[in-house]
């Protein structure tokens, strides 16, 4: 059943059909949830700003479950020799380095507004510009070693060094903050959301969902096709 | 016991190893007052913690040849293929690593923290957090110095690799000053410390060993 | 029908929409453009192979 996941024919033919599928959802519920949203009057607490929440916690949302799916994809590769699970780590990084930098710079953007200021060492922010510091390491690592599955293998490693890690980032960062009690309180989002925020809220983080899976489809076929192109070329030299 | 023995004797040696990681904390302690101005009372307040991360950029220097060298003229192949398992070797480099640069490092952090304007009572504290910490640095540097094997642009690779692991042991470690000098409870964020460093010389090796594996490969 | 004012908070809002949807395009178009490249890239080669074999075959 789970075929498309390790075999690169069965995943073509899956992400033919599905890709365009999961693009074509999120387009129209990114439609949905924007005009869901620009119809309801502004928040009493937030303001206009409150709009800005749509597109920043998606995003920030989506940029911690790529991680996941990277580390997952790292994990199968490294223990099952999976070149297709190498492919999808590959391919998920720089998608997760955009969400991570969507994050950072709407949830500066938000907080210039409601909190007064651009940016707070709280445990999110922090934790979120380390984690852009992964992806950027991650994708450095993969450049710099020559040799692609060498390379696979190395990044692996570091995603589940990285997976580990990133808990006791929050964790140390989130204790460093009650020390300095008082420099700020971070009201977290969505608390006492107004029910007519609730279902755009909703819809928006599915499409942002939605297009990661479909950006992610599309890039791991072209990481397939990357590879069969340079299998053809040393076969073509021969 | 002989690889420890090597490896101590291989870190003591290569690049002027502890004095050169001497050198540069100092130079980085005189930096500092010239960046920020020598307002005492400014100085001071980062003193600790700019102290702190002085550490952990000096530990980064002698990562780059911690595997490079065995790697390069093939030593690595034979300690791999010898009856010490791979991940003793790497917690051994990593522990000799630490022996000689933690260890002057950390006589050297509390003097320049008073350098710097922090108060003498900070001054055994800063020692044992750099000891500790100290012990996290090397061996998470490790795991970067390992993963970026065979590498071009190996140093700042490893840098960048490294950043995320070592953003806990800066924050629990100056916290731990910063507290002790504002009388707060000093001991938890020491704890986590050495909790952190325990974890990474215990887990870190079986990345290491699978990171030189992979380059061996 | 839509609230579209942002009023004093529009220096803050309209950038953040702005760099999503710019980050959007760009990888949404990266993505599309390396696998349309490396489709060709096959493409071309699998009928390099083929004419390589045809010319084989014909010769012997």
């Amino acid at each position: 059943m789970f075929a498309f996941l390790y075999n690169p024919d069965r995943f073509m033919a899956f992400s033919r059909w599905a890709a365009p599928l999961f693009g074509a959802i999120a387009a129209v519920l990114a439609v949905v949830g924007l005009w869901l949203d620009f119809a309801a009057p502004p928040d009493y607490q937030q303001g206009y700003t409150i709009h800005v929440m749509f597109i920043h916690v998606p995003a920030s949302m989506m940029s911690l479950f790529v991680y996941l799916c990277l580390a997952v994809a790292s994990f199968l590769g490294l223990v099952f020799r999976q070149p297709l699970a190498d492919a999808a780590a590959r391919a998920a990084a720089p998608l997760g380095a955009g969400l991570t930098l969507l994050a950072l710079v709407t949830g500066s953007l938000w907080g210039k507004p409601m909190w007064g200021t651009w940016w707070v060492w709280d445990a999110r922010l922090t934790s979120e510009l380390v984690l852009l510091l992964f992806y950027l390491g991650y994708m450095a690592l993969q450049a710099a070693i020559d040799d692609e599955a060498r390379a696979a293998r190395a990044c692996a490693i570091l995603a589940l060094v990285g997976v580990v890690n990133l808990p006791i980032v929050v964790f140390s960062v989130d204790w460093w903050n009650t020390l300095h009690q008082g420099s700020t309180l971070f009201a977290p989002s969505g608390q006492g959301l107004a029910p007519v925020y609730v279902p755009p809220f909703l819809i928006m983080i599915v499409a942002y969902l939605g297009a990661f899976g479909a950006l992610w489809l599309v890039r791991i076929r072209a990481e397939v096709w990357r590879r069969r192109a340079n299998v053809l070329a040393v076969r073509a030299a021969r | 016991m002989v690889l420890m023995r090597r490896e101590l004797a291989l870190s003591w040696g290569r690049g002027g190893g502890p004095m050169l990681a001497v050198a540069f904390y100092a130079a980085m302690a005189t930096l500092l007052p010239l960046a920020t101005g020598p307002a005492p009372s400014q100085l001071a307040v980062v003193a600790p913690g700019s102290a702190w991360l002085a550490l952990a950029l000096a530990s980064l220097l002698s990562l780059e040849r911690l595997f490079e060298r065995d790697y390069e003229d093939g030593a690595l192949d034979l300690l791999a293929l010898g009856p010490a398992p791979l991940e003793l070797v790497a917690a051994a480099k990593c522990l000799a690593q630490w022996i000689t640069t933690a260890a002057p490092l950390a006589l050297a952090a509390p003097v320049a923290a008073v350098a710097l304007g922090a108060s003498t009572a900070l001054m055994p504290l800063i020692c044992i957090t750099a000891l500790i910490g100290g012990l996290g640095f090397c061996f998470c540097g490790g795991i970067g110095a390992a993963l970026s094997l065979g590498s071009r642009r190996g140093g700042l690779l490893i840098a960048v690799i490294v950043l995320p692991l070592f953003a806990p042991p800066v924050i629990f470690g100056a916290g731990a000053i910063e507290a002790y000098a504002g009388g707060l409870d000093w001991r938890t964020p020491l704890l986590f410390l050495c909790a952190y460093s325990l974890a990474t010389a215990g887990l870190g090796p079986f990345a290491m060993a699978a990171a030189c594996r992979n380059a061996l490969s | 029908m839509l609230y579209l004012d942002a009023g004093k908070y529009a220096p803050y809002v309209w950038p953040a929409y702005a760099i999503t949807v710019v980050v959007f395009v760009w990888l949404i178009g990266d993505s599309l453009m390396r696998a349309r490249r490396w489709r060709r890239a096959v493409e071309a080669r699998e009928k390099d192979a083929a004419a390589d074999n045809h010319e084989r075959d014909a010769a012997e």
